[in-house]
């Protein structure tokens, strides 16, 4: 029984850790911490559910986007502006802090119809928001380990 | 028996009289589904029944305010707040609040509009337009916490002053009913009591339900 105490006590560290350490590097905001308020022992999947549904967002609408900004003669900036605000509506909904941001300089470049600046900062929302994901599936997994233990998620509070 | 004992045992005084269901039945509108996930939860969280929509077109067809005559603005449950994004494609939030502030029916509904965008002017635009609160994205619990607080204490003044009203109303009503005249006092379809006598008279919505509750009773 000590023996099991300490395992979840340490999957409880671990998770405790990572999760600082995503708000540490800028990966995720408040908004993140607003989300984790609303899971309780009833929803305990609510945040991953969100953020799935914020994935598979992002895929979407970087995919649409990328074909607006395809052919350099005949850009359509305003489907492309449009994507971008619902990209930063969702992101900032979330708390998916670097997404949004590099969302906020996209806009500028779309501002002023900036083809190039607009491909890169595409490339960046990519990145981003796949690192993101990889970043919360692991510590997704740590929850649920921490759980198949028989511990209780801990209430993380950031300063 | 009295009237005074029948409207005694229908209306308490204390104006705890429900012409709504107990828990708030919300109309989110929003065209974003994680906006639409994140915003029923946080509804759900504080009691509050929840119907998401995704667009305003959505909303009105919920309400029967789209010109479809059959739905005449029949649902499942009553609304008691819509909550709704600004930036929608088609129906902005805007123009769905105007709507429904156009409507006799649900120009009582309290709507909240919701916006990623602190602009002053269009939050400006929108209280005069009549929206009961504006919410900066992302929205948190304690503004919805706020929101509720502040439509639930504007039904129990609503509900207190329906109580007033309807017992006098009432007693007109019983007076018409036992003479020849046909049309009890209190008519849903008269615009005499919508606009600026507003204060003292319950809205016509609110009156057609207390109607059809007293219409039962005799």
């Amino acid at each position: 029984l000590h023996a099991m105490n300490t395992v979840v006590a340490q999957l409880q560290r671990r998770f405790q850790d990572y999760l600082v350490s995503l708000y540490q590097q800028g990966f995720l905001d408040n908004q993140f911490t607003e989300l984790r308020k609303l899971q309780d022992e009833g929803t305990p999947d609510f945040v991953a559910e969100v953020v799935s549904l914020f994935f598979d967002d992002c895929s979407k609408l970087i995919n649409s986007m990328s074909r607006s900004l395809e052919r350099p003669e005949n850009v359509d900036f305003k489907q492309v502006d449009s994507g971008v605000h619902q990209l930063k509506g969702s992101s900032s909904s979330v708390g998916a802090r670097r997404v949004k941001n590099v969302c906020i300089s996209f806009k500028e470049c779309c501002d002023v119809q900036n083809r190039e600046g607009c491909l890169r900062c595409l490339q960046q929302v990519d990145y981003e928001y796949k690192m993101l994901k990889t970043k919360l599936q692991d510590l997704f997994n740590l929850e649920q380990q921490i759980v198949q233990a028989g511990g209780a998620i801990p209430q993380v509070n950031i300063n | 028996m009295a009237v005074g004992e029948v409207m005694r045992m229908e209306i308490p005084s204390g104006g705890d009289m429900s012409v709504t269901s107990p828990e708030l039945h919300v109309l989110a509108v929003d065209d974003s589904i994680v906006d639409r996930k994140v915003i029923e939860r946080l509804l759900r969280i504080s009691a509050c029944k929840v119907t998401t929509v995704e667009s305003g077109a959505r909303a009105l067809q919920y309400l029967g305010l789209d010109g479809d005559k059959g739905a005449s603005g029949l649902k499942d449950l009553k609304v008691n707040l819509i909550v709704t994004d600004y930036s929608m494609p088609g129906l902005t939030g805007y123009d769905l609040l105007k709507k429904i502030k156009e409507s006799s029916v649900f120009r009582e509904i309290p709507v909240v509009i919701m916006s990623s965008e602190n602009i002053l002017p269009r939050i400006e635009q929108c209280l005069r337009e009549g929206a009961e609160d504006f919410l900066l994205k992302p929205v948190k619990l304690a503004d919805v916490k706020r929101i509720k607080e502040l439509i639930m204490r504007n039904e129990a003044e609503d509900c207190k002053t329906l109580s007033h009203s309807n017992k006098r109303k009432l007693a007109e009503y019983i007076d018409d009913a036992s003479s020849p005249s046909p049309s009890p006092s209190p008519s849903p379809s008269s615009s005499t009591h919508d606009d600026s006598s507003a204060k003292d008279f319950p809205s016509s919505k609110q009156m057609k339900s207390a109607d059809e509750k007293f219409s039962s009773l005799l």
